[in-house]
């Protein structure tokens, strides 16, 4: 089960709205490579993992996304909060502001809402670990992205380098994981609860 | 004997694991109940009596048979010993 600790992962305190750059940002929040969709495909993935180090990685990796999403709500909260409709609509809010207000809702930046079908949970270690090597790397570039556009506000740069970085370490951690396995299919004889000989 | 102890350390493992969850339930229960009516004394003073007793049973059961969370200190990484949650075994 899960447990709340009412703290970040790391440090967000923006002392400047921008709506300009909350429009962005969002789409790590419920965008095709955000931290909704990163937590959801390990947690679910977990389940069918066919060896320790990999349950426990995905586990671990789907935990720290659901801090993440935490870090990407609040600095989208913190970009708006106060911020008039009027401006809202200026920076490319007005759609958003129709339906959500000041509210952080799960979507990407170009407005589409968040979609399972961003993910993939196949039961097989290596086409999933594959996948979430993929993942983080998507997850790197839209990051980079964000730092790109958002460049003049160190305040929001800060968080979204810390980011940036931990998808560099999950895609090593998934890496090892996935060689892990590998080395285990080469191996004449294996015993895993889920690969049987094909 | 070696059989016997085995089943002995298993259903004490259980024990303490079933405390541990009812223990949680009772902390999440009165807390949604305490996040609506923070001024019941009575139900803060439950919720203290069992937030105290969850610390206790849980290093006790970390002590005995491992770690619920990464946040446990260990001389031995046995975070990744089987069964999780959701596997046979591992819920009971």
């Amino acid at each position: 089960m899960w447990l709340y600790q009412k703290k970040l992962e790391y440090p967000v305190n923006i002392k400047n709205p921008n709506p300009r750059l909350a429009k962005f940002i969002i789409s790590q929040y419920g965008g095709p490579n955000g931290e909704i969709g990163a937590a959801m495909r390990y947690i679910s993935q977990r389940i069918s993992m066919p060896d320790q180090k990999s349950k426990a990685i995905l586990n671990d990796i789907g935990t720290e996304e659901l801090a993440h999403l935490e870090m990407v709500s609040t600095m989208v909260h913190q970009l708006t909060d106060g911020v008039s409709p009027e401006d809202l609509e200026k920076a490319g809010l007005g759609d958003y502001y129709t339906d959500h207000g000041w509210g952080t809702y799960p979507q990407s930046a170009s407005g589409m809402a968040f979609s399972a079908q961003t993910l993939q949970v196949t039961s097989d270690p290596i086409a999933d670990l594959q996948e979430d090597l993929a993942a983080e790397q998507k997850a790197r570039m839209t990051y980079e992205k964000l730092i790109d556009l958002c460049a003049d506000d160190p305040d929001v740069v800060d968080p979204l380098r810390f980011l940036r970085e931990r998808e560099v370490v999950h895609f090593q951690r998934f890496g090892e994981a996935l060689n892990n396995i590998q080395d285990k299919l080469s191996k004449t004889k294996f015993y895993m609860n889920q690969i049987v000989d094909r | 004997m070696m059989n016997e102890n085995c089943k002995n350390i298993n259903s004490e493992k259980e024990a303490l694991l079933k405390e541990i969850q009812e223990c949680t339930f009772y902390i999440i229960e009165l807390g949604l109940y305490l996040d609506i009516n923070p001024d019941d004394k009575e139900a803060l003073c439950l919720h203290n009596k069992h937030a105290n007793h969850l610390r206790k049973i849980t290093d006790k059961y970390e002590s005995m048979f491992g770690p619920l969370t990464i946040n446990c200190p260990c001389n031995k990484w046995r975070w990744l010993e089987e069964p999780w949650p959701w596997e046979k075994g591992g819920n009971d």
